[in-house]
């Protein structure tokens, strides 16, 4: 009976065999954390951008220059980590250990980066009055909508470092396999990718056109 | 016969320059969802363009650099359609959003 059962398991994925997706379980396990996740971030933004088009006195504190010239820059070294990452991910399975550890390195890099950046622009707005319930512009749940959802994703970035600090410590002493570092990659790509949805809606989408949006402004004659 | 080890190293697909590329083209959308912000279009029109743009963007990280595009398809049906089925239903009040510009104010 058990014996047939196998049988049939190992015919077909869709029968139930052992892997079905051909992947370790815990790169099932990260991935289904990675969708449950994505739900969490969906919900975010989905509160955010509707209060952003609900509300004609949606605060618009970002002009070109500095903010978003700033958070274009936030971007670019989010996703240049996601390059490094996914180096030491191709690295880990040639069995470079140390290769592998060195790329998370530079990987840890751009997301310490990103948080120094981000705190800076965070900073940068509590200065110019922002709070969670009231700012100086006009709809006061900006303050909310926007510490939530960039600090639930900065969150995630921080945690990702110490994952990989873990990640890089332990493999590159001979611990852990090629797979372990492809689940952390799989996490960090993640937190980039979240960071593609809330640079367009909350940045972009709340740009401050005039007053002469300082030194490209002044440089394009706008 | 299950002799089946999860942690075989089998090669990770991709190259150094296949993500250099990938790279290259996410920084490229973005310096376009840049410009797009720049040249001050309708809320609405932004919106969907940027959502467009970041939909693509997200595309080409899962399936190059989260590696989907070399799991088996079946890993992607399980995950992906249901994931947009979910999202898709919180869209369902979104429209909502416009109600008080379509009444006039500004």
């Amino acid at each position: 009976m058990s014996e047939q059962v196998r049988e049939v398991a190992l015919e077909s994925p869709w029968a139930g065999g052992r892997s079905p997706f051909a992947i370790g379980s815990k790169k099932l396990g990260m991935w289904l954390f990675i969708i449950s996740d994505a739900l969490t971030f969906s919900a975010l933004l989905m509160a955010y951008t509707y209060s952003r088009v609900a509300n004609p006195d949606w605060p618009k504190p970002f002009p070109i220059y500095p903010a978003v010239v700033f958070s274009t820059l936030m971007t670019v070294v989010l996703l240049f980590s996601s390059f490094t990452m996914v180096m030491a991910v191709a690295q880990a399975h040639k069995g470079n250990r140390s290769a592998a550890a060195r790329w998370i390195v530079f990987t840890m890099l751009g997301g310490l980066g990103f948080i120094g950046l981000h705190m800076y622009e965070w900073l940068h707005l509590i200065e110019e009055g922002v709070r969670p319930f009231s700012n100086p512009w006009g709809a006061p749940l900006f303050g909310a909508t926007f510490f939530g959802l960039t600090g639930l994703h900065m969150t995630h970035v921080a945690v990702g470092v110490i994952y990989l600090g873990i990640i890089a410590f332990g493999f590159g002493r001979g611990k852990w396999s090629a797979e372990d570092v492809e689940v952390s990659g799989l996490y960090w790509h993640f937190v980039d990718l979240v960071w593609m949805f809330i640079f367009p809606m909350v940045y972009l989408m709340s740009v401050q056109y005039e007053p002469a949006a300082g030194a490209v402004g002044m440089l394009l004659g706008r | 016969m299950s002799g089946h080890s999860s942690h075989g190293s089998h090669e990770f697909a991709g190259t150094a320059r296949q993500f250099a590329i990938v790279w290259g083209w996410l920084v490229a959308l973005t310096l376009v969802e840049v410009y797009l912000a720049y040249i001050h279009l309708a809320v609405i029109t932004t919106l969907l363009l940027l959502i467009g743009l970041s939909v693509i963007k997200a595309g080409l990280i899962m399936a190059y650099f989260m590696h989907l595009k070399f799991e088996k398809f079946s890993l992607v049906l399980a995950l992906v359609p249901a994931l947009l089925i979910c999202i898709g239903l919180m869209t369902l009040i979104f429209p909502d959003s416009f109600r008080v510009l379509e009444l006039g104010a500004r």
